[in-house]
């Protein structure tokens, strides 16, 4: 839908007009969600370039070296197996991303099938669908992550389909509610009498109605998809030491909280600053995505 | 002129959600056996209160709601009887203008590609002739060729409306079912639209049913117009007639409302007094006789026939029977 209809020859009145064009003018006048995103792209650049950005290899220890606070050698310290700190925290975007993305993707792709369906059709199917998405609400989702860790395994892949499933709910009912109250608009009336079908109408007309609220809800679910990875890292069922993943950092680390505390705090804040700019640049995304806040 | 489209016995009820289980069920009887044709070329006007049911009847006759019971017939064959298939090819001879031109046109598509959708989806044209196609159909609407590439927020209330009614043009259908199609309007651009409206039914041969509440509305632009009340037909005459000699009191009390711009012109303004019955408890009998300033003993008691009693004048009134 973000193609340019082309104006024949002699006919241009207008400036070209480019939606893509449009969205991003908006977009860079958000200036947090600018920085956000630059901050964004860094994390991607460094989890892409690991291997030449670190400094240090991420597994290699050096007991000699263990628990040094931050020095010129070693920017953000070491921990305690004597591994640089910085070069771990690199390695752990690669991690992060990873889950956080792939996690959303599987819940959305789920939870828009799961949420259409139930909004389109109503009826039994929505009772059906919604219903279940209820008992899965009703657990803690880390609760109910934990859960499916301890029958599918411990591991990163195990992670992602943990994380995955039990965010499913939330973008199910956030589609249904959002398609409930779109397909009741004229267009989707008049989608049919020029003879639509149901799959035409739900791709092309309810759907991208739908997208503000999730594009939110996803760049908000990448970092709770993030933080859960932590929290299943930092409870020992996630990514397994000795992988540099955030939370696993954490959880190994909270054990010298007192004597070297750089072990917790660089992960802390490199878990923090990730979630924000995730958090950051979904609310920019959504303002300039939306075309009747156009002037 | 033969008849394009009959509506015969065209019934819809809407099931009444019960709040408890204790509670009976009803239904909202929207449409309630409503009989009419509408021949090749002409306009059909329909009028009626708020909630009579005259969009309802535009839905059912493209079957975008299925009915309780009754028959459409577009050129002797049943919509409701079709398949899949077949009521997809009749689709693309009969299509629907909106009320609402701010909720009728997809926000996240384009100008271009809204009036290209009907057009791709019955593969009429593609590639360079697709886009010759939106042009012109921009051009019959009014509107210039580079207002494909906006959005439709972009666009006022009587623009928006060109472009539902282009989108109505693109499969050149034979009927169009305008729901209200400038209720939504100012003032100033409905006589515009209604003029649109008017030329393309020249220039391309169509047939209209016109839904309006606006008697002098439906006036400008009908031949014939039938007006409804509480999901019946009660009167249906050409137009001349109907503005000249209404028979059913109902569509009397409705025209004696109509302004005439014209402060010395005497008049007889019948008021009617109370509200429209509940649709879900209509009243037995007429359905009018709560209101009705000639209502009778049998008015209460039988359900007049919808009939004709002058050439081409319909009404359904025990009154008018036993003149």
């Amino acid at each position: 839908m973000s193609d340019t209809v082309t104006s024949p020859a002699g006919a241009g009145a207008g400036v070209q007009y480019s939606p893509a064009a449009d969205f991003w003018k908006r977009l860079k006048k958000n200036k947090l969600a600018m920085v956000s995103l630059a901050f964004l792209l860094l994390l991607v650049f460094l989890a892409l370039f690991a291997g030449m950005v670190a400094p240090y290899d991420p597994y290699e220890g050096n007991m000699p070296m263990s628990l040094k606070g931050p020095s010129a050698d070693h920017l953000l310290g070491t921990d305690e197996l004597g591994r640089d700190i910085l070069s771990r925290i690199i390695y752990g975007t690669q991690i992060s991303l990873r889950v956080g993305i792939i996690a959303v993707s599987i819940a959305l792709m789920a939870g828009m099938f799961f949420g259409s369906v139930a909004g389109y059709y109503g009826g039994r199917i929505d009772n059906l669908i919604m219903r279940f998405m209820d008992i899965m609400l009703a657990f803690p989702s880390l609760l109910l992550a934990i859960a499916f860790m301890m029958v599918l395994g411990k591991g990163i892949e195990n992670a992602i389909i943990a994380i995955a499933i039990v965010s499913v709910p939330e973008y199910a009912r956030i589609v249904r509610g959002s398609v409930l109250s779109v397909k009741e608009n004229e267009y989707v009336q008049a989608a049919r009498t020029i003879g639509c079908n149901d799959g035409q109408i739900i791709f092309r007309h309810i759907l991208p109605n739908v997208m503000a609220p999730l594009i939110v809800r996803s760049t908000l679910g990448i970092s709770a998809a993030i933080l859960e990875t932590a929290a299943l890292g930092f409870l020992g069922l996630g990514v397994q030491p000795p992988y540099a993943e955030w939370g696993t950092m954490l959880g190994s680390g909270r054990g010298y909280l007192f004597n070297a505390p750089h072990l917790v705090t660089f992960p802390g804040i490199a878990i923090t600053l990730t979630v924000m700019a995730f958090n950051l640049f979904g609310d920019g995304l959504r303002d300039a995505l939306d075309p009747r806040l156009r002037r | 002129m033969g008849k394009l489209l009959e509506v015969q016995n065209l019934t819809k009820y809407f099931p009444v959600k019960s709040s408890g289980p204790a509670q009976k069920r009803g239904s909202v009887k929207a449409v309630d056996g409503v009989y009419f044709f509408i021949n090749e070329g002409e306009t059909l006007g329909l009028v009626g209160e708020s909630g009579c049911g005259k969009s309802t009847t535009g839905r059912l006759i493209l079957r975008l709601l299925e009915p309780t019971a009754g028959k459409v017939l577009f050129e002797g064959r049943d919509v409701f009887g079709l398949g899949r298939k077949e009521l997809r090819a009749l689709r693309k001879d009969m299509q629907m203008i909106f009320q609402d031109p701010y909720a009728s046109l997809n926000p996240r598509m384009t100008v271009g590609d809204i009036i290209a959708e009907p057009l791709k989806i019955y593969r009429a044209a593609s590639g360079a002739d697709l886009q010759e196609r939106v042009q012109k159909l921009l051009g019959y609407v009014g509107l210039a060729s580079y207002h494909a590439r906006r959005y439709p927020h972009e666009f006022s209330g009587g623009q928006r409306q060109r472009i539902g009614i282009a989108r109505a043009l693109a499969l050149n259908p034979r009927l169009i079912i305008c729901d209200e199609p400038v209720s939504a309007l100012d003032v100033s651009i409905q006589s515009q639209v209604l003029n649109l409206l008017k030329e393309l039914q020249q220039e391309f041969g169509l047939t209209y049913l016109f839904i309006a509440h606006g008697l002098n509305v439906v006036k400008h632009v009908s031949s014939r117009v039938g007006v409804m009340y509480l999901g019946k037909l009660v009167e249906l005459a050409d137009v001349d007639d109907l503005y000249g000699k209404p028979l059913h009191p109902y569509t009397r009390a409705l025209l004696s409302a109509v302004p005439v711009p014209d402060p010395r012109a005497k008049k007889e303004r019948i008021i009617l007094t109370g509200d429209v019955p509940s649709p879900v408890n209509p009243p037995p009998g007429c359905r009018f006789h709560t209101r009705c300033y000639l209502c009778g003993d049998i008015c209460r008691e039988k359900d007049p026939v919808f009939m004709e009693v002058g050439k081409n004048h319909f009404v359904a009134c025990h009154m008018v029977e036993q003149e």
